[in-house]
């Protein structure tokens, strides 16, 4: 799959934007009821998906994301969930007229001998070009399936073991490189 | 706090950083009481494992006192003395409830990067490496340990720490190596490597069962451990495949151990590919375990390996039917069990230790382990004592200046002067 490069964008310039499209998959140890109930409450999934700053729901199936680049850029889009089975699927796209042109499923089927569940998501979108361009690219990093990756397995961690593995705040002699050893 | 930090081939400082604190509800706090250097930081030291960052802290092997637990800990309390396996496993995944805690799923918080690596990542490690979680590890004073309501363990009251320090990592490591064997009676088992995970090998397959123990190295005092624990031992300088050969009546090992990993000695081909990075380890004693591993046998690795590896000899080990059995060890799995041989005095795990050095010397300890100076075997860290005053005494070549602190003067004692070997 290309990645959202530069080089991509400046392509796109001239002979239209290709929609990206990113599948990934994994299985968590919860019931599809458990994981499709979390993540219907869409206020939720700032909990894992790194990028997202915030989800609000505005009606039973209309949103407000807001979600920030690592550069620290904000880009905010309203969502509309376009179809839902309890405890199998949901898809949401956002709303015509967005800065943003997103399309997402997530699928929660029974995983087999009770596994858990598989959780298969899959979304599209368009890379626009200019200042959003540049912030959607950041979002996703030069390769969006690893950030789906991550987010899935964040999610996967916090159902399972109650908690999201992290090292932010540790201690790290990064910084003493140059102190003098303490001898 | 003092922490043992890398900062790249061969360059391992002891520095000044922040204490950690706790970042989850299932972490804890330890105060490091022992820790030990680790035939796996030797690969480290050597720059051969990707992923390391300046100024990381190292260290797997350690233990100590918990001083602060998360709101999610129910089973530890402050004062409580565990040891800390060195794979983080969060106990509750289809791996850890499967007992295969070192591929636990939940524990790296960089599993998408190293998945793409290896297809799938394997648990977090303290200071192992970032494509591992990039944990601050335990030689410091203070570590943070993850899910510490299933790791740690607690251990009876009368133990030493020199008696459980090594519940850690390499007594399960040795002795998971040798189970993986599937030892029945009548069994030849050849271990390559006696550093300290080839020695506590060398004792498992006897606990476990084997009739006969020949045990490769060509560092004399290590051969010389090895024969007290019962081994045959055969230079690895010799035509190791011949001398086997002979000494099972012409069967072949009914299992080989490969208990040196990436970085062994013996072939210029793969020393020259690893430095021009053609290859990143150097399986020498794979090809050759795999050779002349009995028709049928069992293969079992824990010697590390972390990439690629050059001309092996799969075909033979496909016409023979070997067994490969391999990976870090599922160090939780073995805790309890292995306690008990310790308590029922089976073994005493202290045999292994050669230095006792402070914290403070640990760049000077990272060079004797690696050089295999001074006859040292495994080096055991003590975070939080600082040397004897009469060892100071002896060994101060100057006196305290003004306002510094006892501590510092004997920190400033050059290294080779201080706690040496008993
Ligand atoms: N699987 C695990 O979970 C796990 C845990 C701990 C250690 N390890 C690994 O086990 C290995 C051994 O650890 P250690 O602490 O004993 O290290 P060590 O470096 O002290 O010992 C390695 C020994 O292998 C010997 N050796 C080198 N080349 C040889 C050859 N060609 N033939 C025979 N012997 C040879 C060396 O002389 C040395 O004595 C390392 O790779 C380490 O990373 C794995
Ligand atoms: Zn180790
Ligand atoms: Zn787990």
């Amino acid at each position: 799959m290309p990645t959202v490069k530069t080089k991509t964008k400046s392509r796109a310039a001239v002979t239209g934007n290709p929609r990206k499209k990113v599948v990934r998959a994994c299985t968590i140890r919860r019931s599809p009821e458990e994981l499709f109930r979390f993540w219907r409450r869409l206020e939720n999934l700032p909990t894992f998906a790194k990028h997202l700053v915030a989800v609000t729901q505005t009606s039973d199936t209309e949103s407000r994301w807001v979600a920030k680049s690592p550069t620290g850029h904000t880009v905010e889009w309203d969502a509309l969930i376009i179809n839902e089975h309890e405890n199998e699927l949901i898809a949401w796209e956002s709303k015509p007229g967005s800065e943003i042109q997103i399309a997402g499923t997530v699928r929660f089927q029974p995983a087999p001998a009770g596994q858990g569940t598989e959780v298969v998501v899959a979304f599209e979108y368009v890379p626009p070009g200019g200042r959003i361009g540049e912030i959607i690219a950041k979002l996703y990093g030069e390769e969006p399936e690893l950030q789906v990756e991550d987010d899935l397995m964040r999610l996967k961690a916090l159902m399972e073991a109650g908690e999201i593995p992290t090292t932010e705040g540790q201690p790290t002699g990064r910084d003493q490189k140059n102190v003098r050893r303490c001898e | 706090m003092r922490a043992v930090c890398w900062y790249g081939t061969h360059d391992v400082r002891v520095v000044n950083v922040p204490e950690p604190k706790l970042l989850n509800p299932r972490d804890a706090i330890v105060k490091i009481t022992s820790t030990a250097i680790c035939g796996s930081d030797l690969h480290l030291y050597d720059g051969v494992i990707p992923s390391m960052e300046e100024g990381d802290i190292l260290g797997h092997e350690f233990m100590g006192e918990v001083m602060e637990v998360g709101k999610g800990v129910r089973n530890l309390k402050p004062g409580d003395r565990v040891v800390v396996p060195f794979a983080i496993s969060c106990g509750r995944c289809h791996y850890c409830e499967h007992q295969l805690f070192s591929l636990c799923d939940n524990s790296n918080p960089n599993a998408a990067r190293n998945a793409k690596l290896n297809g799938f990542s394997g648990a977090g490690l303290f200071g192992y490496s970032h494509l591992y979680g990039g944990y601050a590890g335990g030689q410091a004073e203070y570590a943070r340990v993850p899910y510490a309501d299933v790791g740690p363990i607690k251990f009876p009251e009368g133990l030493t720490d020199d008696q459980v320090l090594f519940l850690s990592d390499i007594f399960p490591t040795g002795y998971m190596a040798a189970e993986q064997c599937d030892i029945k009676p009548g069994h030849v088992v050849a271990i390559w490597g006696c550093g300290p995970v080839g020695q506590f090998a060398i004792r498992s397959a006897f606990l476990l069962g084997a009739e006969k123990v020949v045990a490769i190295d060509n560092v004399p005092e290590r051969l010389r451990m090895a024969e007290e624990g019962g081994a045959v031992t055969v230079s690895s300088e010799e035509d190791v495949h011949e001398i086997l050969k002979h000494m099972t009546g012409g069967r072949g090992p009914d299992a080989c151990i490969d208990a040196v990993g990436m970085e062994a000695h013996g072939s210029t081909y793969d020393v020259v590919k690893q430095t021009v990075k053609l290859e990143t380890d150097r399986p020498y004693v794979l090809r050759q375990a795999m050779r002349i591993c009995r028709k049928g046998g069992t293969l079992s690795i824990p010697g590390v390996y972390a990439g690629f590896v050059d001309k092996i000899p799969f075909g033979a080990a496909f016409a023979k039917g070997l067994t490969l059995k391999m990976g870090q060890t599922h160090v939780q799995r073995y805790l309890q069990p292995l306690l008990r041989l310790i308590q029922d005095g089976k073994i005493d795990p202290t045999f292994v230790i050669t230095n006792r050095v402070a914290l403070a010397d640990a760049a000077d300890a990272y060079d004797l382990f690696a050089k295999r100076r001074d006859h040292c075997i495994k080096v055991v860290l003590k975070p939080h004592e600082i040397p004897p005053p009469e060892e100071v005494a002896r060994a101060t070549v100057r006196a305290p200046r003004e306002g510094e602190t006892e501590e510092e003067v004997a920190f400033s004692v050059p290294r080779s002067k201080r706690l040496r070997r008993e």
